[in-house]
């Protein structure tokens, strides 16, 4: 992808006439638990605020110091965020993966490393530049055990200078890093970057071609991960209790959660939780408690990972039958069993849809982004509710964990709906009322809540055979008739769930389906695809399970229809073989990739290249 | 309902209810089960303490015992949950409301096998509620099969001897946190009936730990769960009387052979002394008594523990008086203002 044209045996000292602005991707290498993260933030969050759309993913090791991280920026002046395979600046820190990560680089790219690695040898097609890093921040870290977190600021510096980085905003993104209260602490890293950028300034000649120019592409936006996001939402959705296990990649919801509940939600009068968040001892426990809480009213949610989604299937399988809500976030890793638990993966689609014993669906949402995250997370809470179900909004470690630019979040614009549940005075007007009676023909009872202040309030939920009155039955046309009431309650969501994003190239022979974080590298491809291989594709992103018309229509209007996996049994085309009519069936494909790295656009590219023929 | 007396007016309780509405559907357990036994004093003791049935919410997992909650409280809200997970379910409710008077009821396979976990964070986080344990060390439901709580001995129906020692629910509540743990037996209906009443006035988390014969399973010979084996081993550790906050008591307390506890909601237990000197604020030498009763192939009877004191779980969380599952949008969902602040500070 490098738009320089060098000889494998040509050293490349002379500067480059071909620069490469705003498009490019750094790659920084570092061992965890050396404080790179708040080095790598900092980078991203310059280059941010110089205006160009930017994005950063942290492919990090399941451990807690010692091991290899990458950390990929990517500067994309078409705005293009997902994933670029390609890598076009390495700063090469961690000594264990440095030959290899030099050796896997295209010819032309820049190499930062840390001097005594003594990469240069490696390679004479790429651009190199030393830093002794040890030297460096000696002198302005004393204190010899902070030096090591200190330490890789200095390529901030560095990078800065041969990138064109701005200084001013870099000192402005590190200070709000560290906030104010760490004046200290961002005073002593200013200086590690400050010293990178001089040693570069009189040392470096500039040689490579990559570097940065302000835009105006990023004004107003904000910066935030998908986890974030989906707990903002939880909070203006009204969530009530919150019960969780911590698991990878999932925690750092509720964790953000947390801090923001203790902020926000607390009675100004008397300082009281209006809500109740209980760290579980299980997946088990979580999940029952969620289902409690909803049984007794409240808006409750957990959140989890595959594992979760594993253990918790039982008590999935009692809240379909019995019908109460709650709202389960399933950020997804790789699997099966333990997996790459710091990979992501769309790999829980049809063990979600499908979960538990007997005939079960389950309605899932599918959010793109920390904007999708936000709004689709308050929908399923009044979603949830509505139709008296679990309901699960699907992201990925890709989404929940890395950093995402985005617009700044909407105020929800409708009120909370509670769906259909009857007070006393309800109970006095009507006199008493039948749990699982199907009375507005979409499949929804009406429920009561315990507490309800009338002897006619109360009803018995169980998960074994129950007819209308929720009475036990063992009657085979009572318990055919609950199962048909509650598929067409599934057919009922079909009309309420979030539309798809529907893109008809006019003359597109071919289309792709995906879901989720996927859209970044299929948006990119389209592009790919018409540019370079003059092939138009439609395109059409699912925001949620099931599925609706949308879908019918769009592949009936193509010859073939890409359906895009990041798994690697297809599951998203699976579950569309469970639902469509076999005639159409006919005209899918599937593209999967899963070896645990956000989706990129060539992979996808190269894919529909090759099953085209072209 | 009450609304509409018959003549001659019928009894009533002191809010003026019948006791029909204390009832459930007709059990469809085996005739001579002590769980019906059980049943039964739950009936009695919410109709004669007067309590609003749809206060209460029952809660219960899987098995025989787990049936029951039909079988009383018809005007209460339950929840018949999985297997063992009781505990969760009633966790999520309670949070959701903490108004409502929890009442769970469950087994020896579904609290000391497969649910011992969701039971001890039970246990430890001292969640306000009830819960009995109908324990006939068997599975009955399933026809036969040993449970945890089956005696080191003890034979099933077959003949097959238990070789494993017997999980003590009381001993796990006494150690782990619970602030009102008693054991009863179900053919003991005075006994039975204060411990039920003291720990609805409990605030706090209630373990009763009723050994409750299976008729079908295990009421035999080399059984130590059966009716005979009780009658002979059962080791009653005082006589205990209930006296409602409602209820003036001017009765003269006999120095030295009567102490009280007062609950939180100002009824009295009152705990007359057999032949043992007991001290039920004494977690030690209650778990100290289970121990020595093991050893002496007793089965000890009475309340072992109760302490009014510790926070319960909901206090712990800051909760507001009133349910926050109910509260209005304006106090669950922040202003429009707190999100634009989120949003700059994410600039």
């Amino acid at each position: 992808m490098s738009t320089l044209e060098v000889s494998p045996s040509e050293p490349l000292t002379h500067p480059s006439d071909h620069p490469v602005v705003n498009d490019f991707s750094i790659q920084i290498a570092t061992v965890n638990g050396s404080g790179s993260q708040t080095a790598n933030t900092v980078l991203m969050r310059s280059i941010f605020q110089m205006g160009i759309p930017v994005s950063g993913k942290n492919m990090f090791p399941s451990n807690i110091a010692g091991l290899p991280t990458w950390f990929t920026i990517r500067a994309s002046k078409h705005g293009y965020i997902g994933r670029r395979k390609e890598i076009d600046f390495l700063v090469a820190m961690n000594p264990e993966t440095a030959r290899e990560d030099v050796m896997k680089l295209d010819s032309g790219a820049t190499v930062v490393y840390d001097e005594p690695l003594k990469l240069s040898e490696l390679r004479s097609d790429l651009h190199f530049y030393p830093v002794p890093f040890d030297k460096l921040v000696a002198p302005v870290c004393p204190e010899a055990k902070l030096r090591k977190l200190v330490r890789n600021m200095i390529y901030d510096g560095v990078v800065a200078w041969l990138l064109s980085i701005d200084m001013d905003e870099l000192r402005k993104a590190l200070v709000k890093q560290f906030g104010k209260r760490k004046a200290k602490a961002a005073d002593l890293n200013w200086g590690a970057a400050r010293a990178g950028f001089d040693f570069a300034a009189r040392t470096f000649t500039k040689n490579d071609p990559y570097r940065v120019e302000r835009m105006n592409q990023t004004a107003g936006k904000i910066i935030i991960d998908g986890n974030a996001a989906c707990a903002l939402g939880a909070m203006f959705a009204g969530v009530t209790v919150v019960t969780w296990y911590p698991i990878t990649p999932s925690s750092s919801l509720v964790e953000t959660l947390i801090g923001y509940m203790k902020r926000f939600r607390h009675d100004p009068e008397n300082g009281k939780s209006t809500y109740a968040i209980v760290q579980a001892e299980d997946e088990l426990a979580s999940i029952g408690m969620a289902l409690g809480a909803g049984w007794a009213g409240a808006r409750s949610m957990t959140a989890t990972a595959g594992p979760g989604i594993s253990l918790m299937s039982e008590f999935i399988g009692l809240g379909y039958y019995a019908e109460i809500p709650a709202v389960v976030f399933d950020v997804e890793r790789v699997g099966p069993s333990t997996g790459l638990p710091t990979r992501t993966q769309q790999g829980d689609l049809l063990s979600v849809a499908l979960c538990s014993h007997g005939d079960t669906r389950h309605p899932m949402y599918f959010p793109c982004s920390p904007e999708e995250c936000f709004s689709m997370t308050i929908d399923a809470f009044d979603f949830a509710e509505q139709f008296q179900t679990p309901t699960f909004v699907m992201t990925d470690l890709d989404l929940g964990m890395n950093n995402w630019m985005a617009d700044p979040f909407a105020y929800p614009d409708q009120p909370i709906r509670r769906g259909k549940v009857l007070s006393a005075e309800d109970l006095s007007k009507l006199g008493g009322f039948a749990r699982y009676k199907d009375v507005d023909g979409d499949g929804v009872g009406y429920r009561t809540l315990p507490g309800t202040d009338h002897p006619a309030a109360s009803y018995f939920t169980r998960g074994s055979g129950h007819n209308e009155k929720a009475q036990y039955t063992e009657r085979e046309d009572d318990y055919i008739f609950n199962m048909d009431r509650l598929a067409h309650k599934f057919e009922c969501m079909r009309q309420r769930v979030p539309e798809p994003v529907v893109n008809i190239v006019p003359g597109a022979r071919i289309g792709f389906v995906a879901i989720g974080t996927s859209d970044y590298a299929v948006r990119e491809s389209c592009d790919q695809l018409r540019n370079e291989y003059q092939i138009d594709a439609s395109y059409l992103r699912l925001k949620a399970y099931p599925f609706t018309e949308h879908l019918v229509d769009f592949i009936r209007h193509h010859d073939r229809v890409y359906v895009v996996d990041q798994n690697r049994d297809a599951q998203l085309l699976g579950l569309m073989r469970l639902e469509l009519d076999p005639g159409l069936l006919a005209k899918l494909r599937s593209l999967r990739y899963y070896g645990g790295l956000p989706l990129d656009a060539r992979t996808v590219t190269d894919e529909v290249v090759k099953q085209e023929g072209k | 309902m009450s609304t509409t007396p018959a003549v001659p007016p019928k009894k009533v309780n002191r809010i003026g209810l019948e006791v029909l509405p204390y009832k459930g559907s007709r059990t469809t357990l085996c005739a001579g089960c002590g769980h019906n036994s059980i049943s039964e004093r739950i009936v009695e003791c919410f109709y004669e303490l007067g309590i609003q049935p749809w206060t209460v919410a029952k809660f219960s997992g899987i098995g025989c015992s787990s049936k029951s909650p039909a079988y009383f409280l018809g005007l209460s809200h339950g929840f018949n949950g999985v297997h063992g997970r009781m505990p969760a379910i009633a966790t999520g409710a309670m949070l959701a409301n903490r108004n409502l008077l929890g009442l769970g009821v469950t087994g020896d396979g579904d609290t000391a096998s497969i649910g011992i976990g969701q039971f001890m964070h039970l246990v430890r986080r001292n969640l306000p509620m009830i819960y009995i344990i109908e324990n006939n060390g068997v599975y009955g439901l399933t026809k036969g099969q040993f449970s945890a709580t089956a005696d080191l001995g003890s034979t099933l129906k077959t003949g097959m001897p238990n070789d494993l020692p017997p999980f003590d629910c009381c001993a796990l509540g006494l150690k782990w946190g619970a602030t009102f743990v008693a054991r009863s037996f179900s053919g003991d209906k005075r006994q039975l009936q204060a411990i039920l009443k003291t720990a609805i006035s409990h605030q706090g988390l209630s373990i009763i730990d009723v050994i409750s014969p299976c008729v079908t399973f295990n009421d035999h010979e080399g059984s130590t769960k059966s009716y005979s084996y009780m009658k002979e081993h059962e080791e009653v550790l005082h006589e205990l009387d209930y006296v409602p906050y409602y209820e003036d008591i001017s009765v003269e307390i006999p120095e030295g052979t009567v102490t009280e506890v007062q609950m939180h909601d100002g009824s009295r237990l009152r705990i007359r002394k057999l032949d043992r000197d007991f001290d039920p604020t004494d977690r030690l030498a209650a778990l100290g008594a289970l121990e020595e009763a093991e050893k002496k192939g007793e089965v000890l009877t009475g309340v072992l523990y109760v302490n009014t004191r510790k926070p319960t779980f909901l206090e712990l969380l800051n909760l507001p008086e009133e349910a926050i599952a109910t509260l209005p949008e304006s106090r669950v969902r922040p202003s429009k203002s707190v999100l634009e602040q989120v949003m700059e500070e994410l600039r």
